[in-house]
């Protein structure tokens, strides 16, 4: 309350000596009895959208830890004698630790690939000159609207034609050729950032493109980099189109594909498929929990095209 | 010839040569090329050829495109599957989109709260489409569903529904499930716009008086509008892609009764599904018809944002 009524003296006392200092701090200190009472109202109901959000996640692992029987009499209930069986069986049955150590290989190195690839690209676009370039990355930046799994039949034919049917060689390439528009466009309005002076220097200590490119470019664009590298990981990790129609073998199965396998051969064992759905998404979680800064640079980037 | 273009490239200062610049471009442009455009090309063409089987017999004009309009069962499953996916587009502006919104405005009124409420409503993104239309439809089974348990824990039993077995109810299930997974996105991109807008706009109009609901109309909508332009389109590119959450929900068939069909569902029964399997002249011209409306539509959206956005500023 005292706050609130010698707020506007010292405002305009302070105001003509250090402007942006006060803007801040008035109006965290005007709140008024009607403002704190519909802040509190906004909590309130952003909480209850937050336990909206949460509930069927947390749900899905509570009930991957009780028994059938229990599920049915109470579908609500808590898991009080936890049974971890679930997850061994799970992962034994559902032949996850093969899926997993599949979607792993698959998303890192096409990852890699694609940010490589991008790389190279992107700071061609911000640095050269001729028109063709600026052609090139229109086309590149049109492959962000596209559905590009209607390509899905050519691409099969294609496979089975090389041989790279069940061949994750094969989804490799695919996952890397459609991360290639996200990740030129975000590295190169990076890039596009960078002052030329800084080549200048270096072309002049006698460095070629190349060298350039790895010494100078490369250490600046680093947060840019793991921007692109953790965004594009989530839809890698988490597709299950390509995989449903690429890969035939079952030893050859992503997690998605391998979930898709479980819940129908499972699908009147809640328990188990509960536990199953839980295996697939702790990577995910965990990738998020540790790079969230990231998520939200890759989510927020759409903004800018 | 090398040497020349690398020279002539250095006196013009910090530029790349041209030369330099392909070598650059080459290993993203052959992906790009192999596995995208030239697919994306061939499936068009695929469309204007007879397939038996696998074996393409011949050129058929426009043959493929007049059965998937005259013939059953494409003629009967084609324009509901695009009534769906137009209906979740719809679903998803008014769950999602507006949810979003409102949302983004609260968040900006708090400061520590924001980064906290935005990681949580986020989370779903991260989660496979697949798992979470798998444990969506566990939520709403109707036997022992914890959805239907809630209702009638709550005194509402009445209310209590096979939401999923329902006809009716079922393609609005999926859109609610899809927004449930996509709302941190809007409220990201609205979050960073709302923070974009400066504060003094806001301010002068509280001293005039405007209150809240009058300063967020004619103040921060207003200034939203390429963002939610921006929103609009992403969406409409999602809902006419939405593929893995029906998939989950309703099979390839868009069970119960293709209630839950899309045009994805409808192009990969067509090319892949193993009791009518074979169609890839049919399937490839539902390709083609949809790549083109997907992208037609986006891009003049686009065009048109941009124009809007150029005349604001």
């Amino acid at each position: 309350m005292t706050a609130t009524a010698t707020s506007p003296a010292t405002t305009t006392e302070q105001a003509p000596e250090q402007p942006p200092a006060p803007v801040g701090k008035r109006r965290r200190h005007r709140l008024g009895p009607g403002e704190i009472a519909s802040r509190a109202g906004i909590q309130v109901l952003l909480w209850v959208y937050a336990a909206y959000t949460l509930a069927p996640l947390l749900l899905m692992v509570s009930d991957s830890l009780r028994t059938q029987p229990d599920m049915v009499k109470d579908p609500l209930g808590l898991p009080l004698e936890p049974r971890w069986e679930n997850y061994v069986e799970a992962w034994v049955t559902g032949s996850f630790g093969v899926y997993i150590w599949n979607s792993i290989y698959i998303t890192v190195a096409s990852v890699l690939l694609s940010t490589v690839c991008s790389l190279l690209a992107a700071y061609a676009f911000a640095r050269a000159r001729h028109p063709f370039f600026k052609w090139l990355e229109a086309v590149f930046m049109s492959g962000l609207m596209m559905p590009v799994y209607l390509a899905i039949l050519p691409i099969f034919f294609m496979f089975d034609a090389w041989r790279l049917i069940s061949n994750p060689i094969g989804l490799i390439l695919v996952y890397a050729a459609l991360g290639i528009p996200f990740s030129t466009f975000v590295l190169g309005t990076f890039f596009r950032q960078l002052p030329e002076e800084l080549e200048e220097a270096a072309r002049i200590d006698g460095a070629r493109p190349l060298r350039m490119f790895w010494s100078v470019m490369l250490p600046l664009v680093r947060p840019a980099i793991a921007t692109v590298v953790v965004f594009r990981f989530v839809p890698v990790w988490n597709d299950f189109f390509f995989p449903m129609i690429l890969m035939r073998d079952k030893a050859t199965y992503t997690i998605p594909r391998g979930v898709t396998q479980f819940f129908g051969e499972f699908q009147s064992d809640f328990p188990l498929i509960f536990a199953g759905l839980t295996i697939a998404t702790i990577p995910l979680i965990i990738l998020f929990l540790v790079a969230t800064k990231q998520i939200v640079a890759g989510l927020t980037a759409g903004m800018g095209k | 010839m090398n040497t020349a273009k690398r020279k002539s490239s250095r006196s013009t200062g910090a530029g790349l040569g041209f030369g330099a610049g392909m070598l650059f471009v080459l290993p993203a442009a052959a992906l790009f090329a192999v596995f995208i455009l030239v697919p994306l090309v061939t499936a068009a063409g695929y469309s204007f050829f007879n397939w038996a089987g696998l074996h393409n017999e011949g050129f058929a004009g426009l043959d493929n495109y007049v059965t998937l309009f005259t013939k059953p069962p494409y003629r009967d499953q084609v324009w509901p599957a695009l009534g769906h996916n137009l209906l979740l587009f719809i679903g998803a502006m008014l769950f999602q989109n507006t949810l979003g919104l409102a949302i983004a405005t609260f968040l900006h009124r708090f400061d520590r709260l924001r980064r906290f409420f935005q990681t949580i409503y986020t989370m779903p993104y991260l989660v496979s489409p697949l798992v979470i239309g798998y444990l969506w439809s566990l939520m709403l089974s109707p036997l022992f569903g914890p959805v239907n348990n809630l209702l009638k824990q709550i005194g509402l039993g009445e209310f209590a529904h096979p939401w999923l077995g329902d006809p009716n109810t079922a393609i609005w299930m999926v859109a609610l499930i899809t927004a449930w997974q996509w709302l941190g996105f809007p409220i990201l991109l609205y979050g960073a716009a709302i923070a974009g807008i400066p504060q003094e706009l806001g301010e002068a109009a509280s001293i005039d008086g405007a209150t809240p609901a009058k300063r967020f109309w004619h103040i921060t909508f207003p200034l939203l509008a390429p963002a939610i332009g921006t929103v609009s389109i992403l969406t409409f590119i999602g809902a006419m892609e939405s593929f893995p959450i029906p998939f989950a929900i309703g099979g390839s068939k868009g069970d119960p009764a293709y209630s839950t069909d899309v045009l994805s569902l409808l192009f990969y029964r067509t090319g892949f599904a193993a009791d009518n399997g074979g169609h890839i002249g049919v399937a490839s011209a539902i390709a083609t018809l949809l790549f083109l409306f997907i992208f037609g539509v986006a891009v003049v959206a686009r065009r048109m944002l941009d124009r809007v956005e150029r005349r604001l500023t």
